[in-house]
């Protein structure tokens, strides 16, 4: 493997720009000092609350991620370059999903195979020839990006469903500016803080056009219980609506109430925190006791906007994902700003092949996996993993893509030894409302604390750090 | 407001303050059970705690007829089959605070969320009388700090007065209990007053409201049985007493209508509860006698929760 590309410096020692005042400030601080101040940093997580559960970890029911101090950097070129990429990309989800259940125009000239679509379990029948308000689906999409050498950026996942994160984006540069004080002054950075009312901006021009002149916005959650749970309280109180849950909402009529201590108060833009199959058993999960009966129904009925929209899975697989430069062409008519990392789909024979002959080398994942869950990471599995992946694609090749080994760029990171480079990725949250699209700069950026790791996921012991985009 | 959220925050509210009042009890059964038996020291101190707490059923179930200091401090304090244990209390509220974090001020949710943190480093096995007395001390803190928070910095608005409301109901019912398990202590003025061994049941019920030295500020007079159970009921200074409860109940309940322009079933008990105790005078208390008028306060004091719960929070 090639040695990845370090984001602060250069192979022959030299700083990169964007990080000259950083370099220089963690030269001259004490590791005492940083040690010290990473301590408060976690403390003052702890004690706030700011959680998340792993799933099948009973002993740790409530874990913190693990936060790096030594923020990442990008200019405002490069950010700038990003972010008219994201937006081409958002937009051209939104038309595919708009296509997908209606027209099927794409379908018809034969750009994405009609199976990727029909027989995808998050491919939603209900959603066929439904109106959804100003015909947006993706409203909040997070894409993962990395970065493999100072020009280029690869798209690694869209999410397109409920993307969650962005509330650590927040809450670490609050605390980046509660502990560094100094480094802000040094640095110009651009702010995030507006993010929570960008949201509320996009949430709002979305409501349906029976909503009053002021529509009432809740956020959706399953629940405490759920890992993100302190996102989505944190998301309503930044946003000043109520956080509900499925019993605090009825439907009568076609239009969406929740119960107050006033009476019934009529909802109009549910952002909902909760899975498409849970959200109404009526219309889906029967067993379902988080959701709404009759949600579907008053969706349907054009009273109430479920952002994001019911059945967007369908375009945010890894499958699909491999189209997606298609897609772009298709509908936008230009080439895609950001690319896509090369990958081989598995259900076409001659990838398949490709992709059994290179195990070792690829990284294999599921078409619906997510969370780092399910994965073959080639040069670092050993024999019997490689056979039982081997076995897994031969049995069923659809449910599988394979990727080079990617050297993700890395940045500074304070570990155990003191300062090491790790790899990092990044997740952008980009908005999409009936008005315009919102970017805030930067996003969520996730380390692999381990040595060598290329796993970011908070699931499997990724971190997060605090994202900068200065404003040169 | 949701009226989940209007649930959660009067729950929150009682169970903090139920775990105090478990604290208080605690603490003050183990002081008359380590007193000599001349001075009225007895075992049956922590039958009476168990009494007083509401749970002396379920305890038998789990321990039978083992009434002792540990198995009870353990019942009362950690245990986990106790719906109404302290660390059962503080973990109801704080998941109650979770699900309504929005509700609540930065204060009260670090309150909450350090003592539940705090929690774990203290054993539940084999605790030392020293341990137990600093665990007693955390617990009467986190409350004052609960109480505190909330005082001052929430908004004064319905999520407040929701959470008074749930404290001031949750006192009332401590309060009655504490002297429905002692009423037998409490004797009218007429009657012959035991020797100074009831001095130390009598103290002990004032210590576990708090009132010791409040009693001596008041009457300024040595301690007697009729007017503790004076102060408890009927004295509107003592902030533990009925009529102080109800006195605020009634406020917030009446603040929750005007905010909302509407009067329910809820104001009109708590009106009439507090009526009652205005009208009341002791010595007809001690005729029509204490248990009963106690017993039936509790059962007013139930009847305005239910009415609180449908017209507000289901």
């Amino acid at each position: 493997m090639t040695v990845a590309f370090d984001e602060m410096t250069n192979v022959d020692g030299s700083i990169r720009t964007a990080y000259a005042a950083l370099s220089r400030w963690l030269k001259e601080v004490p590791p005492d000092v940083l040690d010290y101040r990473r301590k408060e940093a976690e403390f003052i997580f702890r004690r706030i609350g700011i959680t998340f559960a792993v799933y099948g970890d009973s002993d740790a029911q409530e874990r913190l991620i693990p936060f790096d101090i030594i923020p990442r950097i990008l200019t405002n070129n490069e950010w700038q370059r990003l972010s008219r990429g994201l937006e081409q990309r958002t937009k051209a989800l939104n038309l595919y999903l708009k296509d997908i259940y209606s027209r099927r125009e794409i379908l018809k000239a034969g750009v994405v195979p009609e199976d990727l679509v029909y027989q995808n379990p998050a491919f939603r029948p209900e959603m066929n020839g439904q109106k959804v308000p100003h015909d947006l689906y993706v409203h909040i999409a997070g894409i993962d990006v990395v970065r493999i050498d100072a020009e280029t950026f690869y798209v690694l996942e869209d999410n397109a469903r409920t993307p969650s994160g962005v509330s650590y984006m927040l809450e670490n540069r609050e605390i980046m500016m509660r502990l560094f004080p100094e480094l802000f002054s040094e640095n110009r950075v651009a702010p995030v803080e507006n993010y929570t009312d960008e949201l509320l901006a996009t949430l709002k021009s979305l409501a349906p056009v029976t909503s009053s002149s002021d529509p009432n916005v809740v956020v959706l959650t399953p629940g405490i219980y759920n890992s993100a749970y302190y996102e989505h309280s944190f998301l309503a109180d930044k946003l000043g609506v109520e956080l509900v849950e499925g019993r605090d909402l009825f439907i009568k009529n076609d239009v969406v109430y929740m119960r107050t201590t006033e009476g019934p108060k009529r909802v109009d833009v549910i952002y909902r925190r909760l899975d498409d199959d849970f959200i109404d058993p009526l219309a889906f999960r029967p067993d379902s006791m988080l959701g709404v009966p009759g949600l579907m129904s008053a969706y349907h009925a054009g009273n109430v906007t479920l952002t994001n929209a019911v059945g967007t899975g369908v375009a945010d697989d890894k499958a699909v994902y491999s189209y997606m430069p298609e897609i772009v062409r298709f509908y936008l008519g230009e080439e895609p700003l950001l690319k896509n990392v090369p990958t081989w789909r598995c259900r076409e024979p001659d990838h398949l092949k490709y992709v059994l002959d290179h195990l070792e080398e690829l990284v294999v994942k599921e078409v619906h996996g997510s969370g780092g869950y399910g994965m073959l990471i080639g040069p670092r599995a050993d024999k019997a993993q490689i056979e039982m992946f081997r076995a897994k694609l031969k049995q069923d090749p659809t449910n599988f893509i394979g990727q080079p080994t990617l050297a993700l760029s890395t940045c500074p990171t304070f570990v155990e030894e003191g300062i090491a480079p790790r790899h990092v990725d990044l997740r952008p949250f980009v908005l999409t409302g009936a008005d315009r699209t919102r970017i805030v700069p930067g996003g969520l950026t996730r380390v692999a604390l381990q040595a060598g790791s290329l796993v970011v996921n908070s699931s499997q012991g990724g971190g997060t750090k605090d994202t900068w985009v200065l404003d040169e | 407001m949701l009226s989940r959220t209007a649930d959660n925050l009067y729950w929150l509210a009682r169970y903090m303050e139920r775990a105090e009042c478990l604290a208080r009890i605690l603490d003050v059964s183990q002081r008359l059970a380590q007193l000599p038996a001349a001075y009225g020291g007895s075992t049956n101190e922590w039958s009476s705690a168990l009494l007083t707490a509401g749970c002396a059923d379920l305890f038998r179930e789990v321990h039978g007829d083992a009434v002792n200091e540990a198995n009870v401090v353990a019942f009362l304090a950690f245990a986990p089959e106790n719906p109404s244990s302290i660390r059962n209390c503080f973990e109801i509220a704080r998941t109650n605070a979770r699900s309504v974090r929005t509700a609540l001020t930065m204060e009260m949710w670090e309150t909450i969320n350090s003592a539940w943190l705090e929690l774990k480093r203290y054993s539940t096995k084999n605790m030392t009388r020293e341990e137990l007395a600093r665990f007693l001390a955390f617990v009467k803190e986190t409350s004052l700090r609960f109480d505190g928070a909330a005082y001052r910095t929430m908004l004064r608005n319905d999520a407040f007065w929701f959470s008074r409301v749930g404290m001031y109901v949750e006192r009332a019912d401590n309060t009655a209990r504490i002297l429905d398990v002692k009423y037998h202590v409490l004797l009218p003025e007429s009657e012959h007053v035991g020797g100074p061994l009831d001095y130390f049941q009598w103290a002990s019920i004032l210590r576990s409201v708090s009132a010791l030295t409040s009693f001596h500020w008041v009457y300024r007079q040595s301690v007697k049985p009729w007017l503790v159970a004076d102060l408890l009921i009927l004295n509107a200074q003592m902030p533990r007493s009925l009529t102080s409860c109800y006195q605020n109940i009634s406020r917030y309940l009446d603040d929750i209508a005007a905010y909302y322009g509407r009067q329910g079933t809820a104001q009109r008990i708590a009106r009439s509860n507090l009526t009652r105790l205005g009208n009341s005078r002791m010595e007809e208390i001690f005729q029509t006698g204490l248990h009963e008028y106690i017993d039936s306060f509790i059962a007013e004091n139930n009847r305005l929760g239910g009415s609180i719960t449908e017209q507000y929070l289901v």
